[in-house]
């Protein structure tokens, strides 16, 4: 699958996005002000992506990747330009719709796992649908065949703290999906992994690709990066080659 | 659904940090019961002060004779100008409105003799309305001299309660003969023992009174020393006084505007000056309290702010997984409202078991104690520190929690 990109990210239909893309981003920009210096993070960003995708960000350190994940996951809003995520444009939302927008629609995954460190596995898989009003019932059925689903049924009791890092990954899989996401985005999910966890986690991520998901992970890491249908790099806040996946 | 998910989330934080709790609520009460004994002992004070200030008597003005200090029609500067007995009967027709007008007659120096024992003391001549205006309320037993007693000239006398213990120790003074200045009375009552703040002629409990029309016939003296007013509202005694000037003015020849002619001590206005440095006193006290109880609420909010700091990943966490700002605020502004609450309770139950305490402690015989009173709670007081208590509980919430919600997810969520 090849997605060229269109210099100005317009379809044509007005209203935003076509039906089957989940992120459609025109002309992004992001400026941070450090009291003197404006730093330009992103100089302009068109990406789009379309429902089913399995997208890998690459991109030297520095070079704005990380403040496009922000944007893309609605943790952070453009600084101008225009972001439609399921249709439904975000850019000038406040922050609690943003939280709502990320409670519906975005299932992170981080680097250095982010469970809450008090509370059991379940409970940290239960934490977004707590945030989105469902019954306590629900929460924990739901909850159970999450964990189930990523093969941790048995720990569900457990703190993060004892578990191991694939197994904390995991967990916070099981979290990512619990609100049944547009998108699943995850920063450097095999970094703080040995190999084999990082390939189990792979193999999972390419199960949930197949299953269905959109998929966009920003990773240094070539081997899960050629797992992805399409990469993007990303250099001095522009995107600079958008391919298919060699692999 | 917003509030339980908040208290939701609340119980969830609210399991750990039990130490740091039971250190911060400890705070809170001890702020409360301190607030709460200011203000009881400042109210105790306070009634104290009322009961002290009725002790002389009600709206009184008691006015004592001086000298013109402005010439009049022709008549110079420095003349005394010296009321009599008689003077009284005058100034109640022109006063028609007063409740009580009454002449006191002072005879320091006084020899008293029962049996063998002889003090030297203070003996009064007024009318027989003293009693009531003057708050000499008899013992049991006794009564203080009526209308037939200053008309019919009896030897009739009432002891103040330290005079009456002086002369005749354990004894029942009523209906024995005591000797004044060798001439012999009838004693017909002792006052009861009651608080009093001012006077103006010595310590009440250690004079005697008679009958004016008595003392006159005995001292062959007719000048006052004292005249007393009183009047039904204290709203009249400004203008009753003026009218009392005019009327002394005509008969002994004054300018009634000389303010030198005679002393007046108006208890209506000092009692006003009175009431409001007890309000002061009050404020003071009430304000100390408040800024022990302060920083108890600092004490709460610095613990939250080190709660959020040390949560602010988890905070991040929570916010990127959807959760609304109020949500995270909500069980910050929880938490300093409950331990506000809580310190708030036990410093309240603190607080009584020392009122009830002091209650039972004696002050009897105790001057200092006696006059301190008896720390009171009462009501607005409890309301009062209800209010300082939620109010600096809503702070020491608002502050970390208006933090914790300025945490910014994407910047506390990528790094270690």
């Amino acid at each position: 699958m090849n997605w060229p990109l269109k210099k100005n990210g317009r379809n044509g239909n007005g209203y935003g996005g076509s039906h089957d893309a989940i992120i459609e981003m025109k002309a992004i920009r992001k400026v941070y002000d450090t009291g003197k210096v404006q730093v330009e993070a992103l100089k302009g960003i068109d990406l789009r992506v379309a429902k089913g995708e399995f997208v890998a960000v690459v991109g030297p350190s520095g070079s704005g990747k990380s403040t496009l994940m922000n944007l893309v996951g609605c943790l952070d809003t453009p600084s101008d330009g225009e972001y439609y995520l399921a249709g439904e444009p975000v850019a000038g939302l406040d922050r609690d719709r943003l939280a709502d927008v990320r409670n519906r629609r975005v299932g992170f995954i981080f680097q250095n796992f982010n469970l809450l460190p008090q509370i059991s596995a379940l409970e940290n898989v239960e934490m977004p649908m707590l945030f989105g009003g469902l019954p306590k019932a629900e929460r924990r059925a739901k909850a159970e065949s999450l964990l189930e689903r990523v093969g941790l049924r048995d720990r569900q009791d457990h703190k993060p703290t004892e578990l191991s890092g694939g197994q904390m990954q995991r967990v916070a899989i099981a979290r990512a999906l619990a609100m049944g996401p547009d998108i699943l985005l995850a920063d450097e999910p095999t970094g703080n992994l040995d190999t084999t966890s990082g390939g189990d986690i792979m193999a999972l991520f390419s199960e949930l690709w197949d299953q269905g998901c959109t998929l966009i992970v920003v990773t240094h890491d070539p081997a899960l990066a050629h797992r992805a249908a399409r990469i993007v790099e990303i250099r001095d806040g522009l995107v600079t080659r958008d391919t298919a996946s060699p692999a | 659904m917003q509030m339980k998910l908040i208290f939701q989330l609340f119980l969830r934080a609210s399991q750990l940090e039990k130490k740091r709790a039971a250190l911060t609520v400890a705070a809170i009460a001890w702020g409360t019961v301190a607030i709460l004994l200011l203000l009881a002992f400042g109210q105790g004070l306070k009634e104290q002060m009322m009961r002290g200030r009725r002790g002389m008597g009600e709206n009184l003005a008691v006015i004592w004779p001086g000298e013109t200090s402005q010439p009049w029609k022709g008549l110079p500067a420095g003349r005394p100008i010296r009321p009599i007995a008689d003077d009284v009967a005058y100034i109640r027709s022109r006063l028609p409105d007063a409740e009580a007008v009454i002449g006191e007659i002072h005879n320091w120096g006084t020899t008293l003799t029962y049996g063998k024992k002889t003090v030297t003391g203070h003996v009064i001549g007024t009318n027989w309305e003293y009693g009531e205006i003057r708050n000499h309320v008899p013992q049991p037993g006794g009564r203080f001299f009526n209308p037939n007693d200053e008309r019919e000239k009896r030897r009739v006398i009432f002891l103040g309660n330290q005079m009456a213990e002086d002369i005749f120790g354990k004894e029942d003074p009523v209906g024995k003969t005591l000797l004044v200045n060798d001439a012999s009375y009838l004693v017909i009552g002792v006052m009861k023992p009651k608080l009093q703040m001012g006077n103006y002629a010595g310590p009440e409990d250690a004079h005697a009174v008679i009958p004016i029309t008595t003392f006159v016939g005995q001292y062959s003296r007719q000048r006052l020393n004292n005249l007393v007013i009183k009047v039904r509202r204290p709203e009249q005694m400004a203008g009753m006084l003026e009218r009392f000037m005019e009327a002394l003015a005509s008969r002994y020849r004054f300018d009634p505007t000389d303010a030198k002619v005679f002393g007046i001590w108006d208890t209506v206005r000092s009692s006003k000056i009175m009431a409001n440095v007890t309000v002061g006193i009050q404020i003071f006290l009430g304000i100390i309290g408040g800024l022990t109880l302060l920083i108890g609420g600092i004490g709460v909010a610095n613990i939250m702010y080190a709660v959020v700091k040390e949560k602010t990943r988890e905070i991040g966490i929570q916010m990127a997984l959807g959760a609304r700002s109020s949500w995270i605020t909500g069980p910050f502004l929880l938490q300093g409202l409950l331990y506000t609450f809580l310190g708030g309770a036990f410093g309240l139950l603190a607080a009584l078991f020392l009122v009830i305490l002091l209650s039972l402690a004696p002050t009897e015989g105790n001057r200092a104690l006696e006059f301190l009173g008896k720390p009171t709670l009462s009501l607005p007081i409890g309301i009062a520190t209800a209010a300082i208590l939620g109010l600096i509980g809503l702070l020491a919430g608002y502050f970390p929690a208006r933090r914790a919600a300025a945490v910014d997810p994407a910047q506390t969520l990528r790094y270690e």
